[in-house]
């Protein structure tokens, strides 16, 4: 039985607002998902209610809101099955997860002379902490490169990992090209040549269950805001054994055990990690985006998502000059593409005229848009509260973009 | 009644060179006559095509304003006292917008360019495309035209 997408569209009141009186159409969801009345209700009762740091407090709100938070966590592990909670660390989103890593496990296991590998499809946010750490530390950065479909060419793995490997970090789904990468099998190979792999899943945690144990990832890095929850929250998940040895990266409040002006003793896991006043109510509102997404299932999200992304690719592929760029065999609900003779900004400004909200630019992945020679696209990312007649109107409005630059339509 | 305002519109009439306002108030009732955003964005897109844009000699790092949404290559020089601007961008509607502050402020001194009041962007509804969390160079090239008036100004006084 397909999800029927007119079930939730209520959930989210953003999508009956009009723009620029024309009704919304919502197409950015690979850079922020909306957020449903479900998570942003709890958010505000904890506000009117709760309200209260968390942690080492006596009194009742304090507790109420350390409730909260630490049973978020525990949600969370149960939703990408980690074996325990303490592995799921909350950060500030994917980019601070994947920094925490690049500098904790950096300043522990990298040295001179190391390599880390990425791949040629990462966001920026994959590769600049791991540049940053290779110049600290005098370390190479080395990539896996993609083919013209998008597809990452794994089998240069063999050449690219060496006994200086100490680290492959590489995303689920590419947030450009819609790519699924075979994560399973680079970690699987990866691991046998004893290199650690964290997986970028910021793409991928709001289409494809993920468990961490059975795909054995070292690390995995997520954002609340593309999973229907709040903005400013993320989750670094990483294996205790790694979490142990790494030293902490931030100072302050809730990661010390003891403090004197000789020294300091750490926090154990996770709070070693979580400096300062941790964001618990957004850490509140992610637990409740988790509750969200499981009650409807996240196969069958998949699976609609899926639909919508056939019957974009199919109608897109029948408007003259636009070429679509991603064209994996594996892939999700996204869809970059250029109509020939007209600007990314250009469409992007018109479409938005219309109502229609999509991304343009490089998408943070500026490798990607040197790979196809281009400076950039028009994207449209798909969630399971979008339609098949919002994607009509998202194809009507491109062939209405097509006629005012004169481009010919058949 | 002989106030500086009074002499500068006298002496613009004898050359009918038109002020920075005048030029804005034109644009502004050209733009009203539009019914939609359709014809608006339209006549952007034909004042872009026809722009003529920068010679490649012109189109060089050094004149580029790069935003992450498009470029925008722009040019400018002191000819006897007057400023020229040229303007290029890889986008049409950003291209059209630079046509529109060209006319602006192209053939003007750099003291009417340093002083002037940019209102018609606002007025013609195309705010949002100069505000400064927009990356399409536009707001980097309103910045430039003002020093350079600011930059030229000096040359002449000095």
């Amino acid at each position: 039985m397909t999800l029927d997408p007119n079930k939730y569209r209520q959930d989210f009141p953003i999508l009956s607002e009009k723009i620029y009186g024309k009704p919304l159409v919502y197409f950015d969801n690979g850079a922020t998902a909306q957020t449903p009345t479900q998570v942003t209700d709890v958010m505000v009762e904890y506000y009117n209610k709760y309200n209260s740091n968390i942690h080492r407090g006596v009194h009742y709100l304090s507790n109420k809101s350390t409730d909260g938070a630490e049973n978020a966590r525990l949600k969370v592990q149960g939703f990408i099955n980690a074996e325990h909670s303490h592995e799921v660390i909350f950060t500030a989103g994917t980019t601070e997860s994947i920094n925490l890593v690049a500098n904790s496990f950096g300043e522990r296991y990298i040295f001179e002379g190391d390599e880390i590998i990425v791949s040629e499809m990462e966001h920026h946010s994959n590769i600049v902490p791991w540049q940053m750490l290779c110049q600290r530390k005098k370390a190479t950065l080395k990539v896996i490169p993609f083919n013209d479909n998008g597809e990452l060419m794994i089998e240069k793995l063999e050449d690219l990992i060496t006994d200086r490997t100490k680290i492959l970090s590489v995303n689920h789904i590419s947030n450009s090209l819609g790519t699924i990468n075979p994560i399973k099998e680079i970690i699987d190979f990866a691991h046998s040549k004893n290199v650690p792999v964290l997986i970028d899943a910021a793409q991928s945690i709001q289409h494809k269950k993920i468990d961490v144990q059975a795909l054995d990832a070292d690390f995995l890095a997520f954002s609340g805001h593309k999973l229907y929850g709040p903005t400013g929250v993320g989750v670094l998940y990483g294996k205790e054994e790694f979490l142990n040895e790494m030293p902490p990266w931030q100072g302050g409040g809730e990661m010390i055990q003891e403090v004197t002006f000789e020294k300091t003793t750490y926090n154990e896991l996770p709070f070693k990690f979580e400096a300062g006043t941790p964001n618990y109510i957004d850490i509140i509102g992610l637990g409740a985006a988790i509750d969200y997404v499981e009650a409807i299932g996240l196969e069958a999200i998949d699976a609609y998502e899926q639909e919508l992304l056939e019957y974009a690719t199919e109608k897109f592929r029948a408007i003259p000059k636009l070429k679509i760029y991603g064209t994996a065999k594996n892939k999700t609900s996204v869809i970059s593409f250029l109509v020939e003779g007209v600007h990314f900004f250009d469409m992007g400004t018109l479409l938005d005229q219309m109502g229609i909200a999509v991304r343009t630019g490089t998408h943070c992945t500026e490798p990607v848009m040197q790979h196809f020679g281009i400076e950039g696209t028009v994207r449209a990312s798909f969630a399971f509260y979008n339609t098949k007649e919002e994607i009509d109107v998202l194809c009507a409005g491109v062939e209405k973009v097509c006629k005012m630059f004169g481009v010919k339509q058949a | 009644m002989c106030d500086e305002s009074h002499i500068s519109k006298f002496i613009s009439h004898i050359y009918k060179k038109m002020t920075i306002n005048e030029i804005q108030e034109e644009i502004i009732e050209e733009f009203a006559g539009f019914e939609d955003w359709m014809d608006k964005y339209a006549y952007l897109i034909e004042l872009g095509t026809d722009l003529s844009g920068l010679d490649a000699e012109y189109q060089t790092e050094q004149n580029l304003i790069k935003g992450c949404q498009s470029k925008v290559w722009f040019n400018a020089k002191l000819e006897e006292g007057i400023v020229k601007l040229e303007a290029d961008s890889d986008a049409i509607i950003v291209k059209g917008i630079a046509a529109l502050l060209i006319r602006v402020f192209n053939n003007q001194t750099p003291e009417s360019i340093m002083n002037a009041d940019l209102k018609f962007i606002d007025e013609i509804g195309l705010k949002q495309h100069l505000s400064p969390t927009r990356s399409n160079g536009l707001v980097s090239m309103v910045k430039q035209i003002k020093m350079y008036g600011l930059a030229f100004n000096h040359k002449v006084n000095n």
